[in-house]
């Protein structure tokens, strides 16, 4: 058995300059790793690098595809990195509005995936969406509605819906709870550490809330100015921080 | 007695180094050695600041080991293990309970409460009656769990989070002052708990202020002073 | 001083214009339902109204050619006679108004009824050649999706109009899939006109003269158009035959004759309704006239 995600000197240039490097992680089903780390850190380049989001990257970053079979995502076609997106593969944005599609209705926005992925019955393809988003706690009688009219909680979820209903293995998240209000934001957090387990999914979530990632990582990766200063078990890294860094950055939080 | 141990630490040195004071170091244990056997409980005994709950967390994994072996009866080594046998090993071999209640906000205590059992593969409808049937023993009143911990007093959400800890069945339980915040009668109820889990084999590592609770509950005591630096051995 | 007489050459645009054009077709041809870019001209009229099937019309036509025009599927609106005389003037064509009798037929916004064929060319007139461009505005994510074949997108147009509608509305410009491969907007027409697409004898071109793209369907070229299972691709239908000529299964215009709230059904293609009239004796072909 080998990792979900193995990456090895992972980085990434913009120009000469490094948005992150050397970043070495394993990752396996069922597991959440959040990057946490200042603004200009690097840990949102190293999501769109892990993502293929960002163009050629340094380092290799080797995927075990739900056949089985390993590729290193450096070396696929364009065509088989978007196959993985379409199908195996999930992004939350911060702001919903760049992951959904804002004139769209709520059924249509978690129904493209699906047609993406062939699905040709409508009436199946609404049952799908309808039942997403009870999952994710949207009323059903707002299916056919725009995602404009909805609160910005709501819009995460819907997101977070259009993201999950392809069954992907593998989720991606960009500070997926930061624009909310304090209070959605546990809702939020609930939903997704429920999912992650019922689902069985892998997740990388960039956060610079510390209390993000002790909620609902398992292991946490520190980074400071593109490198990785820390790593390891969360409870370890939060409570028994080595590195200055991630001292200073414990040390940092407000306590409630 | 079962002679194998379920905790066997031994050669563990703790030192904190903290940067924002200068690189400071301060060490706390040197050459901690003990065992724990199934069926017995073994209270950490010794002053405030000895490093009783540095133990705990050293045992739990939380915080890192300078040298030393952690092994645990599954054959899992805490100090040198990798994340994710640490996690297992707190899946399938020990439990914490510790002084505070960390959970998400918005979750009801009853689902706090049965959350490690599903997350262990136990159907839903049986953990939450098993889950039930402990806060019951733990008297917080049934209007109550449909709420969140986080609204409770501190004395309930303590006994909130015991029952989290005592209710999946672990051959380990590492125990940080669970009776701190409780009244004689819930303090009772937390003995009778440990005696449970004793009386089933289970293994405890715990510290508990209380006297009274500690004599109610200890076979053995390990005092942590006997572990703590030279002075200057570590500076 | 004798007055000074400009002379074009045939078909107005420049011969490298010309070849350029050719290539743009030949590569459509190869590749059904592709859009190519092309490096489109000015001709003498503003653009929106026809250049791109101007300069098509002008790459192939030939002085054996017997050009017909429409708009709409009549021959004698504004657009279709003024095109028709440029090219009988540039390229000195005959010209027609019947299907059957025409090499070429340049179109705006319909296909004939009469069936076309081998050895016809069908030119359409093309406002916005990419189906996806309102669902995705920008140029290189919907010619990367074209590429990829990631086709996901056009359906969810279709469920959006089933759950607002209860069936899809989308009557013209009805997205199609050529060969099995290419998604193609079919120009303004009628989704009534879809099915004639679809096989059909003739060579189909379309020009986009503002947006600089060519496309094509080769003759006997699978053109579904698409639907759910669901809910599948209906073309619309009408239950009451023409006004004029009395023939049924055409697409009828509603034509507005008073004042009061009166309109009758009659053909849009002039030259089908004209001959059944013609042939039925039931109508004089200059009815029309009177109507227009």
């Amino acid at each position: 058995m080998t990792p979900l995600l193995q990456v090895r000197g992972a980085g990434h240039r913009y120009g000469l300059r490094h948005g992150c490097r050397d970043v070495d992680l394993d990752l396996w089903p069922g597991e959440v790793l959040a990057v946490v780390g200042e603004s200009g850190s690097g840990k949102s380049t190293l999501l769109g690098t892990l993502s293929q989001r960002l163009g050629p990257s340094e380092g290799s970053i080797r995927y075990r595809m739900a056949d089985g079979r390993v590729i290193d995502l450096g070396e696929e076609s364009e065509a088989a990195v978007r196959r993985l997106w379409r199908s195996e593969w999930g992004f939350v944005h911060q702001d919903p509005a760049d992951g959904l599609r804002m004139h769209v209705s709520a059924g249509g926005n978690v129904g493209e995936p699906l047609m993406a992925n062939g699905w040709r019955h409508y009436g199946r393809i609404r049952e799908a969406a309808a039942g997403w988003l009870e999952r994710v706690e949207i009323p059903a009688d707002r299916i056919d509605d725009h995602p404009t009219t909805f609160s910005g909680g709501m819009r995460q979820r819907l997101q977070i819906a259009r993201n999950l209903v392809v069954s992907p293995r593998l989720v991606f998240m960009d500070e997926p709870t930061s624009g909310l209000d304090v209070s959605v934001q546990a809702r939020l957090l609930d939903l997704i550490r429920g999912l992650v387990f019922d689902l069985g999914l892998a997740v990388v979530v960039v956060t610079h809330d510390l209390a993000v990632a002790r909620l609902v990582s398992h292991r946490t990766l520190v980074m400071k100015d593109g490198r990785v200063v820390e790593s390891g078990l969360t409870d370890r890294v939060l409570d028994d921080p080595h590195a200055a860094y991630t001292q200073l950055l414990v040390s940092s939080v407000l306590q409630g | 007695m079962n002679r194998t141990p379920i905790l066997a630490v031994s050669g563990i040195d703790k030192t904190f180094t903290m940067h924002l004071q200068g690189g400071q170091r301060l060490a706390v244990l040197s050459d901690l050695a003990f065992e724990v056997f199934p069926g017995e409980c073994v209270v950490l005994g010794g002053p405030s600041g000895a490093g009783k709950s540095t133990i705990l967390k050293l045992v739990h994994g939380n915080y890192a080991a300078d040298r030393g072996r952690i092994l645990l009866g599954s054959g899992v080594d805490v100090a040198t293990a990798d994340p994710r046998a640490v996690l297992a090993a707190r899946r399938d071999t020990m439990g914490y309970v510790s002084q505070f209640l960390r959970c998400v906000p918005r979750v009801p205590a009853l689902q706090v409460v049965a959350e490690p059992l599903v997350e262990r593969g136990v159907p839903h409808d049986e953990a939450r009656e098993r889950a039930a049937a402990v806060l019951t023993r733990l008297s917080i009143p049934q209007r109550l769990w449909a709420l969140p911990p986080a609204t409770f007093s501190g004395g309930e959400q303590q006994r909130v989070n015991i029952a989290r800890g005592f209710l999946p069945d672990l051959p380990l339980l590492l125990l940080d002052e669970p009776t701190a915040s409780l009244d004689s009668r819930n303090r009772d109820a937390v003995i009778a708990l440990i005696h449970e889990k004793r009386s089933r084999g289970v293994g405890m590592l715990g510290i508990f202020h209380d006297p009274a609770v500690r004599d109610a509950v200890a076979d053995r005591i390990v005092d942590v002073e006997a572990f703590a630096p030279r002075a200057g051995a570590a500076a | 001083m004798s007055a000074r007489q400009a002379v074009y050459n045939i078909g107005y645009l420049d011969e490298q214009t010309k070849r350029m054009i050719r290539r743009a077709l030949l590569k459509a041809v190869a590749i059904p339902g592709f859009q190519v870019p092309f490096a489109s001209r000015e001709v003498p009229m503003p653009r929106g109204w026809g250049t791109g099937g101007v300069q098509v019309t002008a790459a192939v036509i030939g002085e054996d050619d017997v050009l017909k025009v429409i708009d709409q599927g009549a021959d004698d609106t504004t657009n279709a006679v003024s095109i028709r005389s440029f090219f009988a003037s540039v390229a000195r064509v005959a010209t027609t108004t019947r299907t059957d009798e025409a090499t070429i037929i340049q179109t705006r916004h319909r296909i004939p009824e009469t069936p076309l064929s081998e050895g016809q060319v069908l030119v359409y007139q093309v406002p916005i050649p990419e189906p996806l461009r309102f669902l995705e505005p920008r140029e290189t994510e919907t010619r990367r999706l074209h590429a990829l074949e990631e086709y996901g997108l056009m359906f969810v147009k279709l469920y959006e109009d089933i759950a607002r509608f209860g069936h899809i509305a989308k009557t013209y410009d009805y997205p199609v899939l050529v060969g099995g491969r290419y998604l193609m907007s079919p120009s303004p027409i009628p989704s009534f006109d879809n099915p004639k697409m679809h096989r059909n004898p003739a060579l189909q071109l379309f020009g986009a003269g503002r947006e600089k793209r060519i496309y094509a369907v080769p003759p006997f070229t699978s053109v579904e158009s698409l639907g759910f299972e669901d809910f599948p691709f209906e073309p619309q239908r009408f239950d009451e035959p023409c006004a004029l000529c009395g023939s049924t299964g055409g697409y009828l215009d509603e034509v507005i004759t008073d004042d009061a709230g009166g309109s009758m059904f009659v053909c849009s293609d002039t030259d089908h309704c004209e001959r059944t009239a013609t042939r039925s004796g039931t109508e004089s072909a200059t009815g029309t006239e009177a109507i227009a």
